[in-house]
């Protein structure tokens, strides 16, 4: 029994009166609810004020927050996939590739720079979400591959910010195999000793754990962010019961022993520096 | 009767025309071999007719085909029964669901790694449907450090549904357990065969797939997702499973066409669940040559080739 009725049921306002927000102006906090302007949501890092909510964001921003002064040069910026096996499902995958370049002003969902972090030269990939899942299909596979290369001729560390659903189903076993070349090209850079520090961010999944994504000599992560091999619904199926809170996050991976250390956004640049410096000397 | 599939109907059809006429000569005296020989003809016929043009999602059937030999069946025909199963990854337990250990193939020891699948529903449920844990990849590769130890090549079998999506699994970093397979059996000395005798589903194929030489069965499949999964994310529902499968490009002339796998070896008319022993032979006989031709190369160079291998798959532009 509640104490008041309510006399009409749904939506009553007429949309000619709804009050429209201007698009881009507020920031809603998914998990708390609190509002913050657009500007000072930025200045904090996109990471809520209220509850250290850490919000998604794409490869432009973290090249702000990690480079100095934001200053990069980009390998490889025109490489895109080429569809080799004209993968049609309800939409045909060249389509769907011109209208996500078009949507994000992207090539494909990865971003590989070359660029300064307080003073050290490092090579920084960095995933976007925002295309097509940051799946890794050849272009990511192929990105990395060559970042690898420029680590492996210039004696530079290397840092890969990652955030991909997994592989990209339409490239296949194409995208299958990005899994074995990532893996592969890494143990070069093993064996030259240059560092790769892989950072885990909201949500790392599939074929990008199942590979280069476990494989830093540091595995750090964001937290909160949804860190797995298998998706939660995937899981959730499996087992036939609801999944414990905090299952699969940040904090639930560096507990089970396959993170190193959990880092907030605000100190990810400086706890960056540290490892780096503490590597080199 | 063997367990038919749904094309394989006009075969069914024949065999119990077969059967009749089989009955009728047990209970009269008519002579019935001329019909009997006639029908034996054309059932070899049909057969051979279906087999020739399976289309994909047909081929996926027949890599699950419920009598189809799993990898121990294999390993004991090859080595004539001079297996010594080795068990467990020395940290959590030992997975059913990947079994390992060394193996004579006539005067050669090899190291035999392979997801196994239940012949029945109680040991189905043993092997958890061949999907195996993070602990079942941990001890793969064990074995496979042993087998470097000693200098001693690795033959891997792959037939999984995939790698298994539980919450332990998770607990116990399925992620991590797969990436660290990669990346050590990239490096590793000994030449490494892989043959998908089934599924090849994904990553948990791919866990004990990387090899100097990777062959796939006739009439198996290997991509990053099944079918029906495939069809439930991109065409949001499971009907959609045999234009999935045609989209994935997963069979084993499409994976040799577009170079992500070495090598096809045939099975015998009718799939290899027809005919046990012969496949067992062919797929002998290819071991044994392509091991020969990988020992002797330098290990440094096997691996360096190994990488460039698999670097070089991808398609792009520029």
């Amino acid at each position: 029994m509640s104490w008041w009725k309510r006399l009409k049921h749904g939506i009553s306002t007429p949309t000619k009166e709804k009050k429209e927000t201007p698009e881009g102006l507020w920031y809603n906090c998914p998990t708390c609810k609190n509002v913050v302007t657009a500007e000072e949501h930025t200045t904090n890092l996109w990471v809520c004020s209220s509850c250290d909510y850490h919000d998604k964001i794409g490869s432009a921003e973290y090249f702000e927050v990690l480079l100095d002064s934001g200053k990069f040069r980009e390998l490889n910026p025109s490489l895109s996939s080429a569809d080799p096996l004209e993968f049609e499902d309800t939409k045909k995958y060249i389509n769907r590739l011109a209208d996500s370049q078009e949507k994000t002003k992207l090539r494909d969902a990865i971003r590989t720079v070359s660029g300064k972090i307080n003073e050290e030269k490092v090579m920084l990939a960095c995933m976007d979400f925002r295309f097509i899942g940051g799946s890794m299909g050849a272009v990511v596979g192929e990105k990395i591959s060559r970042a690898i290369d420029y680590c492996l001729r210039y004696n530079t560390p290397l840092i890969i910010i990652s955030k991909s659903g997994g592989a990209r189903m339409m490239e296949a076993a194409y995208s299958l195999m990005q899994m074995a070349k990532t893996s592969a090209k890494l143990t070069l850079l093993s064996k030259a000793k240059i560092p790769y520090i892989s950072v885990l961010t909201d949500p790392t999944t599939g074929g990008v754990t199942a590979s280069f994504a476990m494989l830093g000599d540091l595995n750090i992560a964001e937290p909160g962010a949804l860190i797995g091999f298998a998706g939660p619904r995937v899981v959730k199926e499996t087992i036939g019961k609801d999944l414990p809170e905090g299952f699969q996050t940040s904090e639930f991976v560096l507990e089970h022993g396959f993170l190193d250390f959990i880092v907030k956004r605000s100190e990810l640049k400086e706890k960056i520096t540290l490892a780096l410096t503490m590597f080199r000397n | 009767m063997p367990t038919l599939l749904d094309f394989e109907e006009p075969i069914g059809t024949l065999l119990e025309q077969l059967e009749q006429a089989k009955n009728i000569a047990e209970e009269s005296d008519v002579d019935v071999s001329t019909p009997v020989r006639e029908l034996e003809k054309k059932i070899k016929e049909k057969r051979k007719e279906i087999f020739e043009t399976l289309t994909p999602w047909q081929r996926v059937q027949v890599s699950r085909h419920p009598d189809r030999p799993y990898t121990l069946a294999y390993i004991e025909h090859i080595t004539q029964g001079r297996f010594l199963e080795l068990h467990g990854d020395r940290n959590v337990k030992d997975d059913k669901a990947m079994i390992g250990g060394f193996g004579m193939v006539d005067e050669q020891t090899v190291m035999f790694i392979g997801q196994q699948k239940g012949i029945n529903t109680k040991m189905r449920q043993f092997r958890n449907f061949g999907m195996a844990n993070p602990e079942g990849y941990r001890k793969a590769l064990r074995l496979m450090k042993l087998a470097e130890k000693f200098n001693k090549p690795i033959v891997t079998f792959i037939d999984t549904p995939g790698a298994y999506p539980g919450l332990e699994a998770e607990e116990r970093g399925q992620g991590e357990a797969i990436a660290r397979n990669l990346y050590e059996m990239v490096q590793l000395e000994v030449p490494i065969m892989c043959i998908i005798i089934g599924e090849g589903a994904s990553g948990g194929a791919l866990g004990i797939a990387i090899g100097d030489k990777i062959c796939m069965l006739e009439n198996t499949w290997y991509s990053v997702i099944s079918p029906e999964s495939c069809s439930s994310i991109l065409w949001r529902s499971w009907e959609q499973k045999e234009k999935a499968a045609e989209a994935l490009k997963l069979t084993a002339q499409d994976m040799l066409s577009n170079k992500l796998v070495d090598c096809i070896i045939k099975e015998p008319i009718g799939g290899a669940h027809a005919n046990h022993e012969n496949v067992f032979e062919r797929v002998k006989a290819e071991i044994k040559k392509s091991l020969a031709k990988l020992q002797e190369m330098e290990p440094e160079k096997r691996i360096e080739k190994r990488i460039k291998k698999f670097c070089s798959m991808g398609v792009f532009q520029e």
